[in-house]
C-alpha cells in the first residue's frame, strides 16, 4: 500500500500575474481525514481545482509543483482524469435529480445493465435493459456504509437537506476504487445533528481506507473529525499540525493573522466621535439571496468608521443592501432617532444615506455612459441638482455637470481620458472611484461602502481606502465599509462588527487580539469563551 | 492605415458599413442601368419622411429597457383609429392631420399605459410577447373595423356593413405634409413638411432625452439594478417608455398615410413594426441602446435600399412578377440580417 494518498507538492499557481498559491504542499494518508482550512481567498479553491485538473487551471496557463497519488506522479487535465484517478468531490450544492429515486441518482451514468433481444440483434449497448437489483443492492451498499437507514427506492424529492448530501457520498463511494473524496464546506447547509451524523460517516468511512480532505472554516467540527489540519493563509501554507498539537484558539489565530497592513490611519479619532447614534439598527432582516441578515442589532455613531466583516455569505453584505432598500428588509432602524422607512431606496438617499454597491459593474456603473453621467445621475434624480428649469420642464445643466465632473476627477484621482470616457473602459480601481464620486455627489451624512477593494490592485486599494479615511476625518462622515479583507478593516476602522450566520458576533477593536477575530469569523466565540471560562483579553 | 481603417470600421460598424457600401452599388447599377436617378431619389426622401416617425418610436422603448418594440401595431391601430374617426366627424385638410393627432392621443395613452404595466410583468421575454400582443391586436381591431357605426361614406363599403379595406385620403388629409413648402427640381422633389415635422419630432425626443425624466428613463433601461439603487422607480420608467413609444407610432401612422394618400385597415398593420425594428438595428442600435442618429441613418438607409433595390432587380431579372417576390426577399434578407445584430455588439 501507498505511504500517501495524494501528496501535493509546492504548488505554485499565477492567475494572470497574480500569484493565488506560493508554494503550498500538502499530504494525505490512506485513511486519514485531512482538514484544510482558510478564510476565503485564502486559496482553497484554486488548490481543490488543480486537484480536479478544473478547464479554468488550464486555460490561464496551468500550475508549477508536482500532484502524486499513491506516491506516483500524474497529471489531471480534467474532471473526469480525476475521477479515473480515484478522486471523487462531494459538493455543497447538491447535484441530484429530483424526480429519480436514491439508487437512479447513485448509479446515474453508470448504470449496471445486461443484454436483451434489441440490444443483441443491434450490438449497441445504450439498448441492454437495467439490472435493477444488482443496481438496488449496489446502492444499498453504499448507504449502509455510510449508515444510512433509508429505502433506496425513495425518491429524492422531498427528502430532508441533511439525506441528501449522505446520497452524493453515496454516489462517490459507490464508484469503484475510490481513494479520496474532497468535501467542500459539507456541513454549511446542514444543521448541527445532521453534520454530526455526517462527521460520523466521514470517519466511519476513512476506516475502510478512503483518504477524506475536509474544506471548512467550523473549527469545532475540524478538531472533533480531523486527524490533520492544514491551514492556508493569502495563498501561502502557514502551517500543517496534527490535532493534538493544536486547539480551536490557536487555528483561528493561524486562520485570520497579520497580514501585509494596508494603510494606517495615524491616529484615532476617538475623540471626535461624539457619542451620538446616527443609526439605530434593531432586529434588522434582509432577504438577500446567498447574504440573509436574521435579525442584527447595531448602533452607528455619528463620524465612526465602522468596519463590517464576516466570512462570505454569512450576511454583512445584506446589512447596507437592506437599510438602502436593495433587498425587501424588516425591522426597526431609526435614523438621527426618527424611524426610518425600509425598503424604500429614494428615501434613504434623501436623507443623507449614500451607498457604493458591492457589485461594481452590475449596480454601481452605467458602463455604457460617461463618467460625468455617472457621478450625477443620482445627485439630479434625487435631488434635482444639475438642472436648469424651464418651467414644468427641466433640461440637464451641462456645463454645470461638465466643472462638478473635472473636480471629482481632480479630487479623487480618476485615471481616465476624460470626463466623456465611457466607465466600462475604466480600470477596477478608477471604476471604484468613480462610484465613490456619485455617492458623494450626493453630499451624504452616512456613506455604506460595501467590499471598497474586491478586484482592484494594491495601490488603487490604498487610494480607495486612504480617501475613506480623509472622507471621515475632514467631512466627518459617518463611514461603514463592508469588506471580506479583515486585515484593511483592522486598518482604517474605529470598530469592527463581525457577521456570522446572519447576527452580530461581537464588535471587536481594531487592534483585538487575531484569535479573537479568527473565532469570532468562525462563529464559535462565544461557545469557546463559556467553555474554557478564562478570560480573553 | 491598417489601424485608422479599423478605427472607422469598429466607430460605424460592419453591418451598417455592409448595408451602405450595398446601398451605394444599388445606386450605381440603377443609373448604369439608365433608371431615372431623379424620381428614385425623391422617392427615397418620400419614403425616408414617412417611415421616420414609426422608426423614432423604437427610441423610447429601447431606452427605458422595453427593447425594439415589436408592439408597434398597438400605437397604429391607436393612430388609424384616430384618422377614421377625424373622417367621420368631416375635419379635412390640415384639421383633418392634426384632428387625426389629437383623437389619437387619448387612445394612445391609455393603451400605452396598460401595455407598459403588461410588460413590467413579463420582464425579460418582452420582444416575443410584444410581437404576439401585436399580431392579437390587429386581428381583434379587425372584427371592430366590421362593427364600428361609422357612416362616412369615404369609408364605408357600399353595400353590406363595416369600413373598407383602404380609405383614400385624397378629399381629406391626403398629402398635407408632402405639400407643405414643396420644392420642384425638375424631376426631384423634396417633401419639406414631411421632413420638417420628422426632424421636429426627432427634436422634441432629443429634448426629453436631456430632462430629468428622460435621463432616469435611460439609466433605468441601461441598468435596471443602477437605476435602483438610485431611487428611480425603473416600472414607471418602462411604462412612460411605452406610452411615449406607442404614441409615436400613432403619429407615424397618420403622417405615413398622408404621405401614402389611403388609411389601410385589417391586416396592413400586421407586419408593419418589423420593417422599423430593422431600420433602427441597422442605424447602429441594439436591444439596449439606440440614439436619434441612429434612427435618422437607421431609416434612410432600409427605406433608400428598398426603393432602389426594387427597380434594379426589375431590370436586371425580367420575368412576370419576379419583382414582388425580389422585394419580399430583400425586405426580409435585410429584417432578419438586422435582427441577427439585436444583441448588438459588446
Amino acid at each position: 500500500m501507498a505511504e500517501y494518498t495524494l501528496q501535493m507538492n509546492n504548488i505554485v499557481k499565477e492567475y494572470y500575474g497574480n500569484r493565488v498559491l506560493k508554494g503550498v504542499s500538502l499530504k494525505v494518508k490512506p485513511g486519514e481525514i485531512h482538514a484544510l482550512l482558510g478564510e476565503n481567498g485564502a486559496g482553497k479553491s484554486t488548490l481543490m481545482n488543480i486537484l480536479f485538473g478544473m478547464p479554468v487551471i488550464h486555460s490561464t496557463g496551468g500550475f508549477e509543483g508536482e500532484v502524486l497519488i499513491n506516491d506516483k506522479p500524474v497529471l489531471v487535465k480534467s474532471p473526469k482524469e480525476a475521477m479515473e484517478q480515484g478522486i471523487g468531490m462531494v459538493h455543497q450544492e447538491f447535484m441530484l435529480v429530483p424526480g429519480f429515486t436514491l439508487t437512479e441518482n447513485i448509479k446515474l451514468n453508470r448504470e449496471i445493465t445486461k443484454p436483451n433481444l434489441v440490444s443483441t440483434v443491434f450490438r449497441n449497448k445504450n439498448l441492454e435493459t437495467l439490472d435493477k437489483a444488482q443496481m438496488d443492492k449496489d446502492a444499498r451498499t453504499a448507504l449502509d456504509k455510510l449508515g444510512m437507514n433509508i429505502d433506496e427506492w425513495v425518491k429524492v424529492q422531498g427528502l430532508p437537506v441533511g439525506h441528501m448530501q449522505f446520497i452524493e457520498i453515496a454516489r462517490e463511494i459507490d464508484k469503484l476504487g475510490i481513494k479520496l473524496l474532497v468535501f467542500d464546506e459539507p456541513t454549511a447547509v446542514l444543521t448541527e445533528s445532521e453534520a454530526g451524523n455526517l462527521i460520523e460517516a466521514m470517519q466511519k468511512l476513512a476506516a475502510t481506507g478512503i483518504s477524506i480532505l475536509f474544506i471548512t472554516h467550523r473549527l469545532d467540527e475540524v478538531m472533533q473529525a480531523a486527524q490533520n489540519i492544514t491551514i492556508l493563509r493569502d495563498g501561502e501554507l502557514v502551517a500543517t499540525r496534527p490535532v493534538e498539537e493544536t486547539n480551536v484558539l490557536e487555528l483561528a489565530e493561524l486562520m485570520v493573522g497579520r497580514k501585509v497592513e494596508v494603510t494606517q490611519k495615524e491616529e484615532s479619532n476617538e475623540d471626535s466621535i461624539l457619542n451620538k447614534t446616527v443609526l439605530s439598527i434593531k432586529n434588522l432582516h434582509v432577504a438577500m439571496p446567498g447574504e440573509e441578515v436574521k435579525g442584527i442589532d447595531l448602533e452607528i455613531h455619528q463620524g465612526e468608521i465602522l468596519g463590517i466583516g464576516g466570512l462570505a455569505g454569512q450576511g454583512k453584505i445584506g446589512i447596507a443592501n437592506g437599510i438602502c432598500g436593495m433587498y425587501p428588509s424588516s425591522g426597526d432602524v431609526k435614523l438621527n432617532g426618527s424611524p426610518m422607512k425600509l425598503n424604500d431606496t429614494r428615501y434613504a438617499l434623501q436623507n443623507g444615506m449614500s451607498f457604493v454597491s458591492e457589485d461594481r459593474r452590475g449596480v454601481g456603473l452605467l458602463l455604457d455612459s460617461s463618467i460625468e453621467d455617472n457621478i450625477v445621475v443620482t445627485t439630479m434624480q434625487i435631488k434635482g441638482g444639475f438642472l436648469k428649469k424651464f418651467g414644468p420642464f427641466t433640461q440637464a445643466d451641462f456645463p454645470h455637470i461638465r466643472e462638478h465632473a473635472l473636480k471629482m476627477i481632480e479630487d479623487l484621482d480618476i485615471r481616465c481620458t476624460g470626463p466623456t470616457q465611457p466607465t466600462r473602459r475604466l480600470s477596477g480601481g478608477n471604476q471604484q472611484k468613480v462610484c465613490v464620486a456619485r455617492a458623494l455627489t450626493l453630499e451624504p451624512d452616512v456613506l455604506f461602502v460595501s467590499e471598497p477593494t474586491r478586484g482592484i490592485d494594491i495601490g488603487a486599494k490604498k487610494l480607495v481606502l486612504d480617501l475613506l479615511v480623509k472622507l471621515n476625518k475632514e467631512l466627518g462622515m459617518t463611514v461603514i465599509i463592508t469588506s471580506s479583507e479583515l486585515a484593511e478593516l483592522r486598518a482604517v476602522c474605529d470598530r469592527i462588527a463581525i457577521v456570522t450566520e446572519g447576527k452580530i458576533e461581537g464588535i471587536l477593536k481594531p487592534d483585538a487580539h487575531d484569535r479573537d477575530f479568527g473565532l469570532m469569523m468562525a462563529g464559535e466565540y462565544h461557545k469557546v469563551m463559556k467553555k474554557s471560562g478564562e478570560a480573553i483579553s | 492605415m491598417n489601424e485608422a481603417i479599423r478605427d472607422f470600421t469598429k466607430k460605424v460598424g460592419i453591418p451598417r458599413l455592409i448595408i451602405s457600401l450595398f446601398f451605394i452599388f444599388l445606386c450605381f447599377s440603377s443609373i448604369s442601368l439608365g433608371l431615372p436617378f431623379a424620381s428614385l431619389s425623391s422617392d427615397t426622401l418620400r419614403r425616408f419622411g414617412m417611415n421616420g416617425i414609426l422608426v423614432l418610436a423604437m427610441i423610447p422603448s429601447i431606452q427605458s429597457g422595453l427593447g425594439p418594440n415589436f408592439g408597434l401595431p398597438l400605437g397604429i391601430i391607436c393612430g388609424i383609429l384616430g384618422s377614421v374617426l377625424a373622417i367621420e366627424l368631416g375635419l379635412v385638410g390640415a384639421a383633418g392631420f392634426w384632428g387625426a393627432i389629437i383623437i389619437a392621443m387619448p387612445f394612445a395613452i391609455g393603451i400605452g399605459i396598460a401595455y407598459g404595466i403588461m410588460l413590467n410583468k413579463i420582464k425579460g421575454s418582452e420582444m416575443l410577447v410584444a410581437t404576439y400582443t401585436g399580431f392579437s391586436i390587429v386581428s381583434f381591431m379587425s372584427i371592430v373595423w366590421i362593427l364600428i357605426p361609422l357612416k362616412h361614406p369615404e369609408m364605408v363599403w357600399p353595400i353590406g356593413r363595416g369600413l373598407r379595406v383602404t380609405i383614400a385620403l385624397d378629399s381629406t388629409f391626403g398629402n398635407i405634409l408632402n405639400d407643405f413648402l414643396r420644392i420642384d427640381i425638375g424631376k426631384f422633389s423634396i417633401p419639406t413638411g414631411l421632413l420638417l415635422f420628422f426632424f421636429a419630432m426627432c427634436a422634441l425626443i432629443w429634448i426629453f432625452n436631456r430632462s430629468r425624466m428622460g435621463i432616469a428613463m435611460k439609466a433605468s433601461g441601461d441598468n435596471p439594478k443602477f437605476a435602483i439603487a438610485s431611487g428611480i422607480d425603473v416600472d414607471f420608467y418602462r411604462i412612460i417608455g411605452s406610452v411615449m413609444s406607442t404614441t409615436l407610432a400613432s403619429v407615424g401612422i397618420i403622417v405615413y398615410a398622408q404621405s401614402y394618400g389611403f388609411v389601410q385597415l385589417y391586416q396592413a398593420p400586421l407586419m408593419m413594426a418589423f420593417p422599423a425594428v430593422a431600420a433602427v438595428l441597422i442605424g447602429g442600435a441594439s436591444a439596449r441602446k439606440a440614439k436619434i442618429s441612429h434612427v435618422i441613418i437607421g431609416t434612410f438607409l432600409f427605406q433608400g435600399l428598398l426603393t432602389v433595390a426594387l427597380p434594379v432587380a426589375n431590370e436586371a431579372i425580367k420575368v412576370g412578377n419576379l419583382s414582388e417576390v425580389l422585394r419580399m426577399i430583400v425586405q426580409n434578407g435585410i429584417i432578419l440580417y438586422a435582427l441577427t445584430k439585436v444583441g448588438g455588439e459588446s
